[in-house]
């Protein structure tokens, strides 16, 4: 009875040898780029692998050894596997965690935005480190926007998940604004244009020339007082007995003209988009 | 019986030489000319007047201006180059690339001495087919009938200098890979009205777009029938009934033809348009002047008018796209036509659109854009 267990125990201890002597046993948490170092049991020859989000690999490993990883074999953060395989195969997982921010992608929109407008302007970071990982871990970003120097918005917004986002309100003053994103001394810009609103308070004069009558706008602006893009489109409209007159003509250095050829009592117009001027009525002779 | 077959076949070959001979000529009528046209005033038959104007309009559409030139009267005669630069266009305006494809004559007045023929004139041309009209007086002048033809004033822009102040939008693509820093937005553009009509068996959508944007758009309307069973039932797109070039603020109008499709058949339409920011320019101004519904020669109703061209360089092609609205500022049609001839620098060239007579009673207003197309530029 007693060599019966003997041999029972003897058999059992051969087994749990086979199974559990190449164990592996890598840190739960590594670095993206560091090198790493599996501890593993038993001995012998075996076949090492490693599956990773942006790479495998395979190499010869004597077990009762650490395995040594450089650090290019673990550069991809996420989720690692890696087994063991000698007369049977142990596998076990650990994660890589992406190193610091080294690059921010920042997208800002729009490209153009008018003036005056409510939460017209977003941004977006998200953090990478030097392998292209997304940090996950919360940083900081610090978003600004700047025109002509002076700030115009600030805020300190941590990322989560990897993400940091502002929404703004558009400023009064048309013109090239600058948003930047930075961390830790890392920062990217965009540019952003503001541009002027509709025209607002599109006033014309008229004056009779030998040809018919030349009319120009004031200097046109919108309601904040920013002049308006030249080549914005102003149609003058001139009704008369001899018909209808229309010229569409663009704004030039702040102002739009035309030449229209109406005569008898003549009723002139403009209009910008949606926004309407003022009405001339004179009588012209030809 | 050997010999009758043969000379059967021979007596009736000579029977059809004989009738081929004195029968009418069809000479001047090349093959391959005139293919589906109608030949109302052929030299086979009409007044002797039709028959002038006929072999002048042959001569005319062979682009035989000496020929043509000839059947011209004496009096008030226009010159040559004048004759030949009118009927043939130059500076690359629509006309040069026309063929007179195919007319109609309507006698208006004959007498032994003289009649008028009213000619409708259909040209071939890279845009569709364009028809004018022209009342021909023919005169007999010495036992001989001639077409009075006279000095045409065409347009000719005094040599001058016109200071332009150009403005233009040009594009600057970011090189860097840069992610998130390569575009630009594109242009906001908008439609602002939309309508659809029952026309001749068929359905019309259209309306306007505004440019709500500060930058130059190409702009494109396509829209989508969707039937009363929820299936598409037609899909179409403005192609040339629109301006693809739109500057910051300028309103467009748009039409869109489904001439195969009932509008009672039609539960919806989707529309939906397309922009793209591209590298355009604020000149030439075109402007629309004296522009008033009228009725023409035909009596139909047009929307006639003036271009005068407030740049300094020609424009080579125009294309006049008018939109009509009743009283409420609804867009009721959209009705578009080519100018064939140049438009030179401050130098007014007429238009005319035709408009619907259903369409003309209910007009309130109007307005008129230009489309323009210099080869300069293209």
């Amino acid at each position: 009875m007693s060599t019966r267990f003997i041999l029972a125990a003897i058999v059992g201890f051969w087994l749990a040898r086979m199974c559990f002597g190449q164990e592996l046993t890598p840190p739960q948490q590594v670095i993206a780029g560091n090198s790493l170092s599996i501890p593993t049991s038993g001995s012998g020859d075996a076949t090492f692998y490693l599956f990773g989000p942006g790479s495998v690999s395979q190499q010869t490993v004597h077990l009762g050894q650490s395995i040594e990883l450089n650090g290019n074999e673990i550069s991809t953060a996420g989720r690692y596997v890696a087994i063991v395989c000698s007369d049977t195969c142990h596998s076990a997982n650990f994660f890589v965690a992406p190193t610091a921010p080294a690059s921010l992608s920042f997208l800002a929109h729009p490209s153009r935005a008018m003036v005056k407008q409510n939460d017209s302007i977003s941004g977006v970071v998200f953090p990478f480190d030097k392998f292209q990982n997304l940090v996950t871990t919360p940083v900081t970003v610090n978003f600004q926007i700047t025109a002509n120097k002076n700030s115009l918005f600030s805020r300190a917004v941590p990322t989560r998940l990897g993400v940091a986002w502002f929404r703004s309100n558009s400023g009064n003053t048309a013109g090239l604004v600058l948003l930047t994103a930075s961390v830790n001394g890392l920062y990217t810009q965009r540019a952003l244009q503001l541009v002027a609103s509709d025209p607002c308070n599109l006033r014309i004069k008229a004056q009779q020339t030998a040809k018919g009558v030349s009319v120009e706008t004031d200097p046109v602006h919108d309601c904040s007082g920013n002049i308006v893009p030249d080549g914005t489109i102003v149609t003058f409209t001139a009704n008369s007995g001899s018909g209808r007159s229309t010229v569409d003509a663009p704004i030039k250095q702040g102002v739009a003209r035309a030449h229209l050829t109406p005569s008898g009592t003549t009723v002139i117009s403009a209009a910008s988009g949606v926004v309407m001027g003022n009405e001339l009525r004179m009588d012209v002779k030809r | 019986m050997k010999i009758v077959i043969p000379v059967v076949i021979v007596l009736l070959t000579a029977v059809f030489i004989i009738a081929g001979t004195f029968s009418p000529s069809q000479v001047g009528i090349a093959v391959g000319e005139g293919v589906g046209t109608s030949f109302t005033g052929s030299s086979s038959g009409g007044t002797v007047p039709e028959q002038i104007v006929t072999a002048f309009l042959q001569n005319v559409q062979r682009r035989n201006w000496d020929g043509a030139y000839s059947f011209l009267a004496s009096q008030n005669k226009s010159d040559e180059s004048t004759f030949v630069r009118e009927l043939g266009g130059r500076d690359a305006s629509l006309r040069t690339f026309s063929t007179l494809s195919s007319w109609d004559l309507k006698p208006m007045h004959a007498s032994s001495t003289d009649a008028e023929i009213r000619a409708t004139l259909r040209w071939s041309t890279p845009v569709g087919v364009v028809a004018t009209v022209r009342d021909l007086k023919v005169v007999n002048e010495q036992n001989a009938w001639r077409i009075v033809w006279p000095q045409a004033q065409l347009a000719d822009a005094p040599a001058q200098v016109v200071p332009v102040n150009y403005l233009r939008w040009d594009l600057v693509t970011h090189a860097a890979q840069d992610w998130g820093n390569s575009g630009i937005d594109g242009p906001h553009v908008r439609i602002v009205s939309m309508n659809a009509v029952s026309y001749n068996g068929g359905s019309v959508i259209m309306g306007e777009a505004l440019n709500e944007d500060t930058v130059p758009a190409f702009v494109n309307v396509n829209a989508t029938l969707v039937g009363k069973d929820g299936k598409q039932i037609g899909e179409e797109s403005s192609f040339d009934k629109i301006l693809h070039v739109l500057l910051p603020k300028q309103v467009t109008p748009y039409r869109i033809d489904f001439p195969d499709v009932d509008l009672q058949t039609v539960k919806n339409v989707q529309m939906d348009i397309k922009t793209t920011l591209v590298p355009a320019s604020a000149d030439p101004v075109i402007g629309v002047m004296n522009q008033a519904i009228d009725t023409d020669a035909a009596g139909k109703k047009v929307l006639k008018g003036q271009l005068l061209n407030q740049s300094g360089q020609i424009v080579n092609t125009s294309h006049v796209i008018a939109t009509f609205y009743d009283t409420d500022g609804k867009v009721i049609w959209v009705s578009d036509g080519y100018v064939d001839s140049a438009l030179y620098p401050q130098t007014p060239e007429s238009f005319s659109v035709e408009v619907p007579n259903s369409i003309a009673g209910n007009a309130h207003n109007y307005h008129v854009v230009v489309n323009q197309y210099s080869l300069e530029r293209s």
